[in-house]
């Protein structure tokens, strides 16, 4: 009798729950709590208020409002599966899990329901192939992609050769952490570099026995894939067995404030993979102030502004807002739909000259989708921690990966995952 | 009042020993098999399927599985969430491997090989008991996670690591992938469902049902009395890890799609499912589904009577769901600590008294 009556607030909630749908609607599948909560706050924060600021400036996107329902998914799949159910429902027109899990689990419900999915830096690398992954988009990079940068700025620091030298990948077990291997194994065939792999169980709060191991084997470099709670573990372990910061290099998901701030001055010279810009040194910073954090609109307290992850989140928006204003072009259409949206983000351009019109010069990579690439140029570029200043100072320029490697790679995966569900690759022109 | 027994007389012995001797329960069973299988199919959504009534379904088989073993047999384990990935991957290499067969066989036949694995898992309950038996099946749960994390051949090799289910149909219908039909979806695992509480239901009544009961209570005193106790632990072992097997292949195929061992069949699925034998009742088939329902759907509920409803953010409604969840379980356990199962049948008891108690 209990059930039954809970089941009728349920029926009553489920139908109170739905909105008005007149608005855009850009989802944020966000997870505030948690092991992983450390990065999803800020990514979450900047996505949601940059969507704000759109809103209270320029009155949305072409003069049809935006509205972002968020759904916590805790990093989890079963509460992202409840997510996806109940984001359908709103009609959304891009979704951005910020979780390679949940991405795998999305990559064929999207594809079956006709919504967009922008799994920025992260997600399966070889939707890069828009060729057969019509839905699915990961630009401006990918893990690949921030391996072989990785791979690049080593070889600049050896002076061009990594012959003889060993390289560990410390790595998040599981489809995160495992995507990169690949390449790094074909990387290492070509340079001649020792690769040494170790992974730690999620949530990786327990490193000891791994960096046990990295100092008996005293590899030249660590390269790391970790996130969340693990990334705040893994530098101070580091800092504890002395490892040579200036040679541990964390992925562009293991390089923001909340990871290094813990370990206090042994964070120093820690470094990590990027490819938006840090700080709020930008134009655009002005105007969220006054038009989002200072009428008490912001999503979080707005002490995160400017930091690696709010940076981020405030890109991806951007980006599905310009993919949008592009759709609205294309279409003719102001309220567009999520197939409007997609033939939008296939056709987005976003050049140097259009951040600075936004108020975000020189903030990310340019940006140029087309048909048969979903995966942008591939750039990104070396940051390093200044625990003296508490700040992350970017010390490369933008660094191309090595697209000979990745190509094929991406090639003959999407292939794979073509055959195993039957798909006929398009025809891009 | 609700429970009216004047005039129901049984006459024969089989009567008297079916599952639902009351006739108003035998309403109630019948009129939910009915709303179960030729309502619902007619009225669910995608959104009630996917998040609400397939996990809970797909719960409901583990916790039966579980509870066979820790209710009935007396033998506690950790193990399930371990279990439930051998059943995943079984069914995943069975559907990738032979692309032809019918999905409900690869998924039957995924219970098999966890209940050869479950009987081998088994096998310590023989010299240990208790929190001993506990432990060694702890080791079972994290063996077995490293091992569909170490040998690339169970996953196929893929680069990530992740196992997707490919599109299976049954009789032309999309059974597994992405264009299942929320009805079909949801009519495969309420068949599983009622074939296997149907099973067990029977199974525990039976002569088996019976040596297993005998064990738990005093294994000695079993023994003496002529109860096999290597038969009775490893059959109970072998049935329960059977539909804890079944249940991860659904749990993977037909639930999540795609699954990465760490995350979806961890040490907290172990704890979860426990949780929700403790919470419904040990030895109770009842008792199963309302443990599982208490911990699938609550949750859900909550969030969307927070969030949805009440337009709360979704981390102080998430943390929030922790609390009420957390203390819900406490106050249930302190007011009855033989779970809901014993709270239905203590209204049940003053019910068929209610309104004269004396």
């Amino acid at each position: 009798m209990k059930l039954t009556k809970l089941a009728a607030v349920a029926a009553v909630a489920l139908t109170a729950a739905s909105p008005a749908l007149a608005d855009l609607v850009f989802p944020s599948m966000s997870y505030r709590t948690g092991a992983f909560a450390a990065g999803g706050i800020p990514f979450a924060d900047g996505y949601q208020d940059y969507f704000t600021l759109l809103n209270e400036r320029d009155g949305g996107i072409g003069g049809e409002k935006i509205s972002v329902p968020e759904c916590e998914t805790g990093y989890n799949t079963e509460k992202g599966v409840e997510c996806y159910e109940s984001l359908k429902g709103l009609n959304p027109l891009i979704l951005q899990p910020l979780s390679t899990g949940i991405t795998y689990q999305l990559i064929p419900k999207v594809t079956a329901d006709g919504i967009p999915l922008h799994t920025m830096g992260y997600g399966r690398t070889s939707a890069a192939n828009g060729k057969v992954f019509k839905w699915v988009f990961n630009y401006p990079g990918n893990y690949w992609d921030a391996a072989s940068i990785m791979v690049k700025h080593a070889l600049e620091q050896e002076g061009g050769s990594l012959e003889g030298k060993s390289i560990v990948l410390l790595y998040h077990n599981s489809a995160y952490g495992k995507e990169p291997i690949r390449t790094l194994e074909e990387l290492s065939k070509k340079h001649g570099f020792k690769l040494t792999l170790i992974p730690v169980d999620s949530p990786g709060q327990e490193q000891k026995s791994q960096w046990l191991q990295i100092r008996r084997e005293k590899p030249d470099y660590v390269f790391f894939w970790g996130w969340g709670v693990m990334n705040q573990v893994a530098v101070q372990e580091a800092a504890n067995i002395r490892f040579p910061m200036d040679h541990f290099v964390g992925v562009w998901w293991s390089g923001a404030e909340p990871d290094v701030l813990p370990a206090g001055e042994g964070a120093n010279g820690y470094k990590s993979a990027n490819f938006t810009g840090t700080g709020k040194d930008y134009p655009i910073f002005a105007d969220i102030q006054k038009y989002v954090v200072d009428t008490g609109k912001a999503a979080g307290d707005g002490t995160s502004l400017g930091q690696v992850q709010y940076n981020r989140g405030m890109y991806a928006a951007m980006l599905a807002a310009e993919a949008a204003r592009k759709a609205q072009e294309l279409s003719g259409v102001k309220a567009i739909n999520a197939a409007q949206m997609r033939d939008g983000m296939e056709a987005l351009q976003v050049t140097a000259a259009r951040m600075a019109e936004l108020g975000m010069p020189n903030f990310g990579p340019e940006v140029n989708v087309t048909c048969a690439n979903h995966g942008g140029a591939g750039v990104g570029l070396i940051q390093q921690w200044d625990a003296g200043a508490k700040k992350w100072v970017a010390i490369t320029d933008y660094i191309s990966s090595d697209r000979s490697v990745i190509d094929p790679l991406i090639a003959e995966d999407s292939a794979a995952y073509a055959k195993e569900n039957n798909i006929t690759p398009r025809d891009c022109k | 009042m609700l429970y009216r027994e004047a005039g129901d007389y049984k006459t024969t012995y089989t009567e008297d020993s079916q599952t639902f001797p009351i006739k108003l329960d035998r309403i109630g069973y019948y009129s939910v098999l009915i709303i179960a299988f030729l309502v619902v199919p007619f009225v669910i959504n995608d959104y009630w399927a996917n998040a609400v009534l397939v996990p809970f379904l797909i719960y409901a088989i583990a916790v039966l599985g579980l509870n066979i073993l820790v209710g009935y047999c007396g033998q506690l384990s950790l193990g399930t969430g371990g279990f439930m990935a051998v059943g995943a991957y079984a069914c995943y290499k069975l559907m990738t491997g032979f692309p032809d067969l019918n999905i409900f066989f690869c998924v039957i036949l995924a219970g098999f090989v966890t209940a050869a694995v479950g009987m081998l898992f088994g096998l310590p309950s023989l010299r240990i008991k208790g929190f001993y038996l506990a432990v060694a099946t702890l080791a079972a749960q994290f063996f077995l996670v490293w091992l569909f994390n170490k040998v690339p051949w169970f996953y196929n090799y893929s680069a990530s690591g992740q196992i997707s289910s490919p599109e299976r149909t049954l009789g032309g219908i999309a059974i597994t992938g992405p264009h299942t039909e929320a009805w079909a979806k949801y009519l495969f695992c309420l068949v599983f469902v009622f074939l296997l509480a149907w099973l067990a239901r029977n199974l525990t009544r039976g002569n088996l049902g019976r040596s297993w009961m005998a064990i738990r209570d005093m294994d000695i005193a079993a023994e003496i009395i002529g109860v096999n106790p290597l038969k009775a632990k490893l059959t109970a072992f072998g049935v329960s890890s059977f539909f804890i097997g079944v249940a991860g292949a659904l749990f993977f195929a037909v639930y999540l799609g795609a699954a990465e061992v760490g995350e979806a069949f961890g040490i907290q699925k172990s704890f979860l499912i426990l949780f929700m034998v403790i919470i419904g009742g040990l030895g109770s088939i009842f008792g199963s589904f309302a443990g599982a329902a208490f911990l699938v759907l609550l949750p859900v509920l909550l969030k969307n009577v927070l969030v949805g409803g009440l337009g709360w953010q979704t981390d102080i409604a998430a943390h929030l769901e922790f609390v009420i969840v957390g203390g819900l379980i406490i106050t249930f356990l302190i007011l009855e600590p033989h779970g809901l199962a014993q709270l239905w049948r203590i209204i049940k008891e003053k019910l068929r008294l209610w309104p004269f108690p004396h």
